[in-house]
This record gives C-alpha cells, structure tokens and sequence, in this order.
C-alpha cells in the first residue's frame, strides 16, 4: 500500500468560463514519475497548471495529503510543490548563481538574508544538475539544454516535495533529453521526490516513468502502469495515428513505433 | 565581487558629494565655498541647497520606479511616465488654469489629474482581475495620446497667458517655487523608495516571469497592484513640482543594470545613487550653461545621457 501524496478529485478546470479539463479523478503516489500524455489540445498544460495553483479550479479540487491545495498559502504550498516550464526565457541578465537562489524564496521572509542553509541547498542543486561550473555564468548567456538544467536546480532548490514539470525536454536535442531525465530520475530515487510530467514523446514517457496518464479532449482516456496505457489500441484511438507497439530489446518497456501513410 | 560592488559604492557616494559641492558653488554666478559663510550669500546657498535636494529626489524617484515598471513588464523600454502620470497631470494643470483657480492649487490639480489616469490606464487594462502586461502598455499610450490631445486643444483654444506658464510642465524644471511641497514630496518619495525595497526580492522574482514569480510563492496580482501604486504615487508627486523630465528613469536603471546587473536588492540602492548624482549635474549644466538663462533640465538629461549610454552599451556588447 503506498501513501497518497496527491489526491485529484473531479477536477474541471480552464480559462474563464470554458472547461479544459473535464473532471479528472487521478491519485498520485508518494515517490512516482508519473507521465502525462495526450494529442495537442487534450488538456495536458491546463491539467498541470491547475495543480501549480496558476489556475482555480472550476469544480472538484485537488489534495495535497488531504488538504486541498488552495487553502494551503501559496508560499507554504511552494516550500512543498516546485515548477519547471518548457522554456524559461529571461530578459534580464541573472546570473546561474542568482536565478538558482532564487528557488529559496518560498523558505525566506521578505527581507530576509539568505543562510548558510540556503547556500547549501543551490549547491546541491547545482551539483546535481550538473551546473556548478556555471555558478558565475549569465543566464541570457547560456545554451538552451543549459539553461534548463539550471531552471531544474532552481526548483530542485526549493526542495520540494513534489516536481511538475511542462515538457522539459522538448526543445533539447536526444542527448541533452536524456541528461535531463536522468537527473530527474535521480532526484525521484535518490530523494523520494515525486514528479508529475507532461512528455510529448511516447517513448521516452515509457522509458522513464512508473505511472502514466493518457488524457483525450480533457478527460483521462485511460491511466496506470505504463504497458496498460500505451498500447496500440490506446494509442490509435486518440492519436487517431497508426502505430506498431513493440518492446525495447534492452529495457523491455513498450517500444512505439510510427507508421507513416497508414490511416 | 562583493568587494568589487563595495567599492564602486564607495566611489559613487564620493562623486555624489563632489557634485554637491560643485552645484552650490556653481550657477549663474560662481561662489566659492568660502564666500558662503557670509551673510549675503546665506539666501543664495539655501536656494542651492533647495535644488539639490529636488534633483536627488527627482533622480532617485524616477530612477527606482523605470527599475519597477520594468520590471513588472519585463521590458527594458518601460519608463516611469508609461501609465499615463506625465499626461494625466498636465491635463490636471491645463484644467485648473483654464478654471482660472488660483496657482496654488496647481500642483495639486496636477497630482490629482496624474492620479486619475493611472486609475483609469489601469482599469482599461484589467481583465477579470489580472493585469495584462500588454495592455496595460497600450492602454498607457492610448490614455497619453488622448490626454495630450485634449491639452493641445485647450491650449490652442484659450487666450489664457497662464497657459504659457504650461510649457514647463512639458519640459521639466528643478525651480523650487514651494519648499513645503518639495519636503512633502521628498517624504512621499523617500518612504515609496523604502517600500520598494522591501519588495525587491519580489521584484526579482517576477523580473524572471510572473508565473516563475507565483511558482515561487509570490502573490502576483497583489504584489503588482501595489508596486503600481507606489509608482503612481512616487511619480505624480514629482510631476507636480518638477514637471516631466525624460530620460532619468529609462535611462540610469538600464545603465545599472550593465554595471551592476539585475538583483534588485544592489540594482536600487545605486541607481539611487547614479540618478542623484546625474540629476544634480545636469541641474549644474542647465544653469550655468548660459546665464542668466536656463536651459531646460530635460535637455540636459537627453543630450549627457545619450552618449553616455551608448558607451556603456557598446561595452557590455563586447563583453559578450
């Protein structure tokens, strides 16, 4: 029996008065890498920003161990959950060392001199990511795969309990894509921190997390461990695409494999 | 680094103090300092003094609320007028003059009319409780647009000599005509600037994006609307003794920032520092550039801080 760390209940959400998300009933388990998925439009973003608190929900809510999350203050909910964006672009020029102890915030009073603690813990965030060499560098100055990295070790840095991140890796080349899931895979392990992610990329969605949620016109179509969800059957039905599902000769995760003309 | 920004602090402060020395001896006439001890140059040295202290408090003002404004827009071309105070008082003053109410009252008509059009350049950009940035730009160049048009209407329509006495409105000028009102506004300032302050490692968070900013545990829309008002605040209260003087607030945060860089918790204190010191030479330029007649200080500020910006700009592009 696993412990419950988030609880989303009928959630129906989105912009003004339109419903994006549909209600969505979902529980996220403590220490999951759990991956989101859907065709363009499906309700993915909605879906995550609607977690981070960016979006009230219309109707349903979501728990946090049984609180619900807009009842929580904002800055103790961000001491818990941190954020990381497609593509951060900063128009100002921060340093790497600046933009990473900027994650202490939620954990500082207005005013409030940084410590040695905070020092310690953008440290570890950046050695993590694999950033320190950066420490000194000027964001704007910075590769995009770079620039991720330290955007990770921002929110790595508020030490959270949970991390929601919006494709992370869509605009890293595959080398760069895996460095980046390997290093949130080792967060996931090494520190129990829970991921919720939004992946465009079925199979990299396979190769990475436990748990996945296929969604469809703002709906969950089907969710679970990764072999029951991406199927050909899934796959097809809402992709409306043609696809072969194999497996991965080396990780034995299910493998999706594109067939073009086919319809 | 850190010994580096102490440093440069230092030299600041110092510069500051010369260029105070410079603009009480300078002027129409050149004084020595010694000379000041004299009785006869007792009315001379205080109105000196008087200028100075509007100029920092101009300098720093407008400086620390282009840093805000920025900010929040996340653009670097933002400047302390963009919400519609520069328009909103000038049509305060016009009005006030062609109501023929006493010249008293002027600055406060002024401050009223910069009032009411961030109030209404706000509204215009509020959408089901959020601000726009992009509206609230354009909703910024819309309310000036109309505002100055009104201006030039009533003007061209009224015979009123007062009328004349607009112009400085529109080019800015550091004559102290009310020393009550100057040590009000200075209170005004001083405690917006200190309030700012407080909130800059919010405004550091938000400079990164406002989502990054509520991902982070800062309440955006209230902490805007705040700053907002500070702002407004700060700046209609300068526009009622000073006029409008341009360039000061877009100009001296985006030299700081080449020098200092972005974290507001440095990037205030010495554009402060860099604004008084600017505002107080050109002040010095402005008056003894041609005696007995002064030149408008907004010239000044345009002509001293073009070049010197683009310097710095070509620097900081070859650095990179």
């Amino acid at each position: 029996m696993k412990d419950i760390i988030l609880k989303i209940n009928g959630l129906t959400g989105g912009y003004n008065d339109e419903a994006i998300v549909k209600n969505i009933s979902l529980d996220i388990n403590k220490g999951d890498f759990f991956g989101i998925i859907g065709p363009n439009g499906s309700g993915k973003t909605t879906f995550l920003r609607l977690i981070s608190r960016v979006l009230v929900p219309q109707k349903g809510n979501i728990e946090l161990e049984a609180v619900d999350i807009n009842k929580i203050n904002l800055k103790n909910f961000c001491q818990r959950v941190a954020f990381v964006s497609q593509d951060t672009v900063v128009n100002f020029s921060f340093t790497v060392w600046e933009i990473v102890l900027m994650g202490r915030i939620p954990h500082l009073k207005r005013m409030q001199l940084e410590t040695e603690k905070d020092f310690l813990a953008a440290k570890a965030a950046l050695s993590m990511t694999d950033t320190l060499h950066l420490k000194d560098k000027k964001i704007d100055e910075l590769s995009s795969g770079e620039r991720q990295r330290v955007f990770i070790a921002k929110a790595l840095a508020q030490q959270p309990d949970i991390l929601l991140l919006d494709e992370p890796t869509s605009h890293l080349d595959i080398g760069h894509q895996i460095q980046v899931l390997d290093l949130l895979i080792k967060s996931n392990k090494e520190k129990n921190l829970t991921i919720i992610m939004i992946l465009h990329d079925l199979n990299l969605a396979s190769a990475y997390c436990n748990r996945i949620a296929l969604l469809n016109t703002g709906s969950i179509f089907k969710q679970g461990l990764v072999e029951d969800v991406l199927t050909y059957q899934n796959i097809e039905a809402v992709y409306k695409t043609v696809v072969v599902v194999n497996r991965n000769p080396i990780s034995k995760k299910p493998y999706v494999l594109l067939v073009p003309g086919e319809r | 680094m850190k010994n580096n920004l102490k440093k440069s602090f230092i030299i600041l402060v110092i510069v500051l103090f010369l260029a105070i020395v410079l603009a009480i001896i300078k002027g129409a006439v050149n004084i020595p300092l010694a000379k000041f001890l004299l009785d006869e140059n007792q009315a001379i040295f205080q109105l000196r003094l008087f200028r100075i202290m509007a100029a920092l408090v101009l300098g720093s003002g407008l400086a620390v609320s282009g840093i805000v404004l920025q900010a929040i827009l996340k653009n670097s071309l933002a400047e302390p007028y963009l919400l519609g105070t520069s328009s909103g008082a000038g049509l305060g003053a016009v009005i006030a003059i062609v109501l023929g109410i006493s010249r008293v009252y002027l600055p406060l008509s002024a401050f009223l009319g910069a009032i009411l059009s961030v109030i209404l350049v706000y509204s215009l950009a509020r959408q089901s409780n959020k601000i726009n940035q992009q509206s609230l730009i354009l909703s910024g160049v819309i309310v000036s647009v109309a505002f100055s048009a009104i201006i030039v209407f009533l003007v061209s329509m009224s015979g009123n000599e007062a009328l004349h006495g607009i112009v400085w409105w529109l080019w800015g000028s550091l004559q102290v005509y009310d020393i009550k009102l100057l040590f009000i506004v200075a209170a005004v300032v001083l405690a917006g600037i200190i309030s700012i302050y407080i909130f800059s490692q919010d405004l550091n968070a938000i400079s990164i994006g406002e989502e990054e900013a509520m991902h982070l545990g800062i309440e955006i829309e209230k902490i805007k609307t705040i700053l907002i008002v500070i702002t407004s605040l700060i700046t209609a209260s300068l526009v009622c003794i000073c006029g409008i003087i341009g360039f000061v607030g877009l100009m001296i945060p985006h030299m700081m920032r080449l020098v200092v860089g972005p974290n507001h918790k440095i990037l205030i204190p010495f554009t402060c520092l860099a604004a008084g010191i600017f505002m107080v030479i050109c002040d010095v330029i402005a008056r003894s550039v041609m005696p007995p007649l002064e030149i408008p200080i907004g010239v000044i500020t345009a002509i001293l801080g073009a070049p010197t910006f683009i310097v710095l700009l070509k620097r900081s592009q070859r650095v990179k």
